[in-house]
């Protein structure tokens, strides 16, 4: 579904990826964790096609969209949800939600949308910034969703939330999974990157530094927190 | 009383030409990240425009009123193309440079023609002679422009908040990038933007020919208070700018009539509002502080 070959990315002068290389199946979930500075948001901006300095290959599908702009590379399926959460102060919940073309094969209806997040139901005509952090969140996830987005890049979405709302994350992340979605997912939460991913890759210091899949994660927990500095 | 209701439609009437300039500084700005300098000249050309299609071939007003805009209209989209979409990968200097480089070669270009001398419009017959309001008359033409204009802001902003096209135009106004990454191509709105924008300032100058001097430099004048009204409402305000636009009119107005024995604090009453302004809300009235892309 997705290929990275030997990608290397730069701000000015400074190298933040040197010849990152990974695959992610179709359906598979697979998490990037590291500490801060490690380069995980810039490589998923680069795979949304967003970091102008950058060398390599990125492959979608059997497609190599390399050198296709970021709306370009949206419209084939990839659905971004940034780790600022990315909410429109000058749109409404709704328009939030219907900004993005449909793209993929199942995308979700509004109806759907609201049956689940009946918090962002009640304030759909809101200013989507005056929603909480955790509501703001949900909009995000929302909204990939509702595109029918087949890759989710998912920039640290549990960041800030209470312990229920990360529950409910993981729900939809493990819901989108079954439906054949796929997930490249930002994280620093290990419990809960067990919880919903298939393998996860060890950035440092814009390497990839070790490929674990759960049980070696799990196993090395205290170790790789240390590491991260949690 | 009726002396001050007078002065205050007068300054909603000045107000009205501040707004429509303003509004199309705002969507400008706001999708490019341009401050177009040339605003006023296209400003000019409008009224130029309308009097040279008058003058030397019997247009009349009516129709001048639907070409202007549309032919300067498409002028902004070509001079988009052509020379301002380079403007944004370069530092802001280029932006002032380039702007009001256009701004001198506009306005000579007429002056080279027309001269410098104001050239006289007759008001459109339709609106000659004045409304009666019981308290005090006030001139057809200037009755028509506020409702035209007050028209035109409502059915702009109607468009920008309640369709596809405007949600389209405030998303990328607010973060191109995100935008971008949502499967919108934000750079093929930047075009029709830039040229709506322009077509709203031609139109105010065949509004202006009426009842205003038209002359090569009308727009110079004109537009040192149009960019003071964008500050005080908030660079890429749609709301703020309309709302600032009507406002400057309105104290101009009222500070030539009531502060005319102190012409140094009439004239320069604009300013001192948009530095008060500044100081409190350094974004504007309604304009918020840039969000991270």
């Amino acid at each position: 579904m997705l290929r990275i070959e030997n990608l290397s990315a730069w701000y000015g002068e400074a190298q933040v990826l040197r010849e990152v290389s990974l695959e992610v199946a179709t359906g598979e979930v697979v998490t990037l964790v590291g500490r801060n500075g490690a380069g995980k948001s810039t490589l998923l901006r680069s795979v949304m096609g967003l970091h102008p300095g950058q060398r390599g290959t990125v492959s979608f599908g059997d497609r190599d969209v390399t050198k296709l702009p970021a709306h370009k590379r949206a419209r084939l399926g990839l659905g971004w949800v940034p780790d600022d959460r990315g909410a429109y102060a000058t749109l409404t919940v709704t328009e939030n939600l219907t900004l993005p073309p449909r793209v993929g094969p199942d995308p979700w209806p509004l109806e759907r949308v609201y049956e689940a997040f009946p918090a962002l139901y009640t304030r759909r005509d809101s200013a989507a910034t005056m929603l909480s952090g955790g509501e703001q969140q949900m909009l995000a996830l929302a909204r990939v969703l509702r595109m029918g987005a087949r890759l989710l890049l998912c920039d640290e979405p549990t960041e800030g939330l209470s312990p229920l709302l990360v529950q409910q994350v993981g729900d939809l992340l493990r819901e989108a999974k079954k439906h054949g979605v796929t997930v490249l997912l930002v994280e620093q939460n290990l419990h809960f990157a067990t919880g919903v991913a298939d393998r996860h890759y060890l950035l440092a210091e814009g390497r990839i530094a070790e490929a674990m899949d759960n049980s070696e994660v799990r196993s090395r927990e205290r170790e790789l927190l240390a590491y991260l500095g949690i | 009383m009726s002396g001050f209701l007078q002065n205050t439609f007068n300054g909603l009437v000045g107000g009205a030409f501040y707004a429509l300039l303003a509004l199309g500084l705002a969507v400008i700005f706001g999708m490019l990240r341009v401050v177009n300098f040339a605003h006023g000249a296209f400003y000019m050309l409008g009224a130029f425009g309308a009097y040279v299609l008058l003058a030397e071939a019997g247009v009349p007003f009516w129709a001048a009123l639907v070409i202007m805009p549309l032919a300067l209209g498409l002028l902004g989209m070509v001079l988009e193309r052509a020379v301002i979409h380079r403007l944004t990968r370069l530092d802001p200097l280029y932006n002032f440079l380039l702007t009001f480089g256009l701004t001198l070669i506009l306005q000579d270009l007429v002056k080279s023609r027309y001269g410098v001398q104001s050239s006289p419009y007759a008001t459109p017959a339709e609106l000659s002679g004045t409304v009666d309001f019981g308290l005090f008359d006030f001139p057809t033409y200037r009755v028509f422009i506020l409702g035209f204009t007050v028209l035109l802001c409502v059915a702009v902003w109607w468009v920008l908040g309640r369709t596809r096209v405007g949600m389209v135009v405030r998303a990328a106004t607010e973060r191109p990038e995100l935008t971008r990454a949502f499967g919108i191509d934000v750079g093929r709105w930047v075009t029709p933007v830039f040229g709506f924008g322009i077509a709203l300032a031609g139109l105010a100058g065949v509004l202006a020919a009426p009842m205003r001097a038209v002359n090569p430099l009308m727009g110079a004048d004109l537009i040192i208070v149009v960019f003071a009204v964008v500050v005080i409402g908030g660079l890429g305000s749609i709301f703020g700018s309309v709302a600032a636009g009507f406002g400057i009119g309105l104290i101009q107005a009222w500070g030539e009539a009531y502060l005319s024995d102190f012409p140094i604090v009439s004239q320069t009453v604009v300013f001192v509002v948009m530095a008060a302004v500044l100081l409190w809300r350094p974004a504007g009235l309604f304009g918020r502080e840039e969000a991270p892309a």
